[in-house]
């Protein structure tokens, strides 16, 4: 019995876990907000058209995001290079997106770098985000 | 012979058969987890096998994989770089599993599976238009064709080549 109980405990522990490091697309987007806040006091909230003109533009390169993610990111994408099958981008297509902030920053950190040979700004992450947040 | 003879003698026919028939299945499980390229690395499997599955680390040598690693901010025109906890990680696990290098002393490691000799060989029958169709675009993408390859499944009966 008593073993039974610690195995049950165990479990319940790695479901709180799990749940504590996992995160809404929201609550990502609400961190950016506060790092967009503080990069420019008169920050005026992000926006789902800025985000789609980013979004599917190339930024100076060869690539845009659309170019791996596809113009319809509730579509399943495909890598420009490899031709890997890439899950849909958007929440709505894929709920796993967006619920872990060390792998959207990972991404972000690589993704950005391919496109615009930079880091992306809180403000772009953002209204990235509020573009793939806004699709059904 | 008696009847009875000749039913043992059947029996015993019987059980030999069952017998090889049930060591043949268990050898070819036992063949099929041996010519297996599944690789069940947490760390690889997140951080190499999203923009293409994880390659089989068996298939360049540890020098070669080493280069890989050194240079995934640059790599094959992505950025693919990954934190330093990871890239440990990476470093102990390619090492472990990398392939013998017989030509460790030719000079610079090479970093692509698909310029290997044993790579070449195997693929010697698939014709250029093959390679270059949309649906497969790049030897990179094993998946197109060898349809287990997410998993580490290139077995023949599993090839699709797609038209």
């Amino acid at each position: 019995m008593r073993r039974e109980l610690q195995i049950l405990g165990l479990g319940a522990g790695l479901l709180g876990a799990g749940v504590a490091a996992a995160q809404s697309p929201a609550e990502i987007q609400r961190k950016y907000e506060s790092a967009a806040r503080q990069a420019t006091p008169a920050f005026g909230g992000f926006s789902a058209q800025r985000g789609e003109a980013f979004f599917k533009s190339a930024q100076g390169g060869d690539w845009s995001c659309a170019s791996c993610h596809t113009q319809s990111p509730v579509a399943a994408g495909r890598h420009a290079v490899t031709g890997k099958a890439i899950a849909p981008l958007a929440p709505a297509a894929s709920p796993a997106r967006f619920t872990d902030p060390a792998k959207v920053e990972k991404w972000f950190n690589r993704n950005c770098n391919d496109v615009l040979k930079r880091v992306c700004t809180p403000a772009e992450k953002g209204d990235v985000l509020a573009y793939l947040m806004s699709l059904k | 012979m008696t009847n009875d003879d000749k039913r043992k003698a059947f029996d015993l026919v019987v059980w030999t058969s069952s017998l090889l028939f049930a060591g043949a299945l268990v050898a070819h499980e036992a063949l099929a987890k041996d010519k297996s390229f599944a690789v069940t690395d947490q760390v690889y499997k997140a951080e190499c096998g999203s923009c293409h599955v994880p390659y089989p680390p068996a298939l360049l040598p540890a020098g070669s994989w080493q280069a890989v690693l050194s240079g995934l901010d640059k790599h094959f025109g992505t950025d693919a770089s990954v934190d330093a906890k990871s890239l440990a990680a990476l470093r102990a696990f390619l090492d472990a599993n990398a392939g013998r290098d017989r030509r460790a002393s030719a000079g610079t490691p090479g970093l692509r599976i698909s310029e290997t000799d044993w790579f070449r060989r195997e693929h010697r029958k698939v014709p250029g238009t093959t390679w270059q169709g949309a649906a497969v675009k790049s030897p990179a993408n094993c998946g197109a064709c060898h349809t287990g390859a997410e998993s580490g499944d290139y077995d023949d009966r599993g090839i699709r080549v797609p038209k």
